[in-house]
């Protein structure tokens, strides 16, 4: 679709200045409001017409949503903070490495400013054929347009699909996931607390959503738990160019060790499958493991395990697994930061 | 090229297109512009909800307190450009991709276009009509520009200067490596950067001496 250079479509604009204002707005307006928190992702949508939306809940007024707060030897962070304010936070740099690191690789330094942790989390996917309003099965039709035999599908799944190919585009997901976090959801004067692993969901339990949220939820708070704290970190993107651009595979781990041996592991890969997935067989692997070649090649490989290619995205198994293999022996990433 | 002759500034009997584009928004065809950019939806005619924003609003641009006519879904780049006249903040992309809008909200460089101008009540932002002092001394990195002859056809100018002048505010030495990354959010069609980062450079310099 030709790119329109106009202005959005007229909607209603609600500016809460407090929590418990926006948590009711949210759910009196669940359905019909769209929330926007940087908006970075909102605007494509909006100015594209692909998406449209009567009202307009913006977050960006509500301070207690901003934030890095230190608590118990972990952190809350308030999910309008600022990618730029996760990577430069000194304890998020110093402690959850990892975090800090995939914060800085997304998109470019105005997108950072603006772009928020809770709205990197819960962005939409990147699938051109989706984005660009074709009726698929994630817009509540029945075909995924990006795996048919003439389809463009270099960015897509190689793993998990489920009628839909599309991918998570983020990068801090992997990072969260791979960090234990835990993400506070409010509805009304309710709140739940849901893992991060859990939080995003792939095609075969919700074909319409990235997340777990639902209408009338609200996401508020990024919670890190001490459990990884100054862990042994590796976080890599490779992408087509190294500004804007989102993942093509990214990883994410965080490793203890003692005497030479991992004790304990976490392995992330992000947009290989609709949400960041975590690799329970590569951690079971390393677990108790030295650092070596037969360790890297056998969590390279169990990495891969099951993986299906689309016509064009048959790189993306070997570069999953050779991104696994440098996640786990650690050292500089090869990618400029 | 080192000309530091003056730069001629459009005076009265100079008229640009730039002073005359200006001149006719601040004359009233702005009615007109603004009724075909911003026209009337089927929501704006129903009365209001309650707690939606007043579209009436005050905008602090440049130093200066600037009462403006702010429709909901309207972007600082539109706000700046087709209301206020100040047509210096470019539109390139129109999609948070190219950074030719980018502006200075507290300081930080944002995308003008991807801003929703109510949500930036209250905040500070600059643009690169503010750049230059009220005497017309030009801002270091201006002065650095002309020296180094740093950009072709300059559409993305007014991007770059405002994205390195919010850089260098964090980072007022930058390596040479250190500034490409300060304005990696900012695209040249020209592919000039090699001069661009030159007069960047030059700018910083002349900051930093000022």
């Amino acid at each position: 679709m030709a790119t329109i250079h106009d202005v959005i479509p007229p909607f209603q604009l609600f500016q809460p200045t407090t929590l418990d204002a926006a948590a009711d707005l949210v759910r009196e307006h669940g359905d019909e409001a769209w929330i926007m928190a940087g908006g970075m992702d909102s605007f494509d949508w909006l100015k594209d017409r692909t998406k449209r939306t009567e009202a307009v809940i913006d977050l960006s007024m509500v301070e207690e949503l901003r934030g890095i707060r230190e608590v118990e030897g972990g952190l809350e962070i308030g999910a309008m903070t600022t990618l730029t304010d996760v990577a430069e936070h000194p304890a998020v740099r110093d402690r959850f490495g990892v975090l800090a690191q995939a914060a800085a690789l997304v998109a470019s330094p105005q997108i950072r400013h603006q772009g928020t942790l809770g709205g990197n989390v819960s962005q939409d996917t990147r699938c051109a054929y989706y984005r660009r309003g074709w009726t698929c099965y994630r817009a509540g039709g029945n075909i995924c347009y990006a795996d048919t035999p003439t389809a463009i599908n270099r960015e897509h799944a190689i793993l998990g699909a489920s009628r839909c190919v599309a991918v998570s585009p983020s990068d801090t997901a992997p990072a969260l996931v791979a960090l234990d976090a835990q993400m506070v959801i409010r509805r009304g004067g309710q709140e739940r607390v849901v893992e991060a692993e859990d939080y995003f969901v792939g095609p075969s339990r919700d074909i319409r959503h990235m997340t777990v949220l639902e209408s009338g939820d609200l996401l508020t708070t990024i919670r890190i738990p001490a459990t990884w704290a100054g862990a042994r970190f590796y976080f890599e993107k490779v992408r087509d160019r190294e500004v804007w651009d989102f993942p093509l595979v990214n990883v994410a781990s965080a490793i203890r060790e003692n005497g030479g041996r991992i004790t304990e592991a976490r392995v992330v890969v992000g947009a290989v499958a609709a949400h960041p997935l975590r690799l329970h067989d590569v951690e079971e692997s390393l677990a108790g493991a030295m650092v070596n070649d037969e360790t890297l090649v056998r969590a390279g490989e169990l990495a891969i395990r099951g993986a299906r290619p689309l016509r064009y995205n048959a790189y993306k198994v070997p570069l999953m697994r050779n991104l696994v293999k440098r996640a786990v022996r650690g050292g500089p990433t090869g990618t400029t930061a | 090229m080192h000309d530091n002759a003056p730069i001629p500034r459009g005076g009265p009997t100079n008229v640009t297109r730039r002073t005359f584009i200006k001149g006719v928004i601040a004359g009233g065809v702005v009615v007109s512009s603004t009724a075909y950019l911003f026209r009337n939806g089927p929501l704006s005619a129903q009365a209001a909800r309650a707690g939606t924003v007043e579209r009436l609003m005050t905008l602090e641009v440049n130093g200066q307190s600037r009462r403006v006519d702010v429709a909901p879904n309207e972007t600082l780049a539109n706000t700046l450009r087709y209301k206020l006249g100040l047509t210096g903040t470019k539109l390139g992309c129109d999609r948070a991709e190219c950074g030719a809008c980018t502006v200075l909200v507290d300081d930080v460089p944002r995308y003008a276009c991807s801003v929703l101008t109510h949500s930036v009540r209250g905040r500070r932002i600059q643009t690169v009509e503010g750049l230059a002092a009220a005497d017309g001394t030009l801002h270091p990195i201006q002065q650095g520009i002309i020296e180094e002859q740093g950009f072709q056809c300059a559409f993305c100018m007014s991007g770059f200067m405002m994205a390195t002048v919010g850089f260098l505010k964090k980072n007022p030495n930058p390596t040479r490596e250190e500034l490409a990354h300060g304005v990696s959010g900012n695209l040249c069609r020209c592919q000039d950067y090699d001069k661009i980062l030159t007069a960047l450079e030059r700018g910083a310099q002349l900051a930093r001496e000022a």
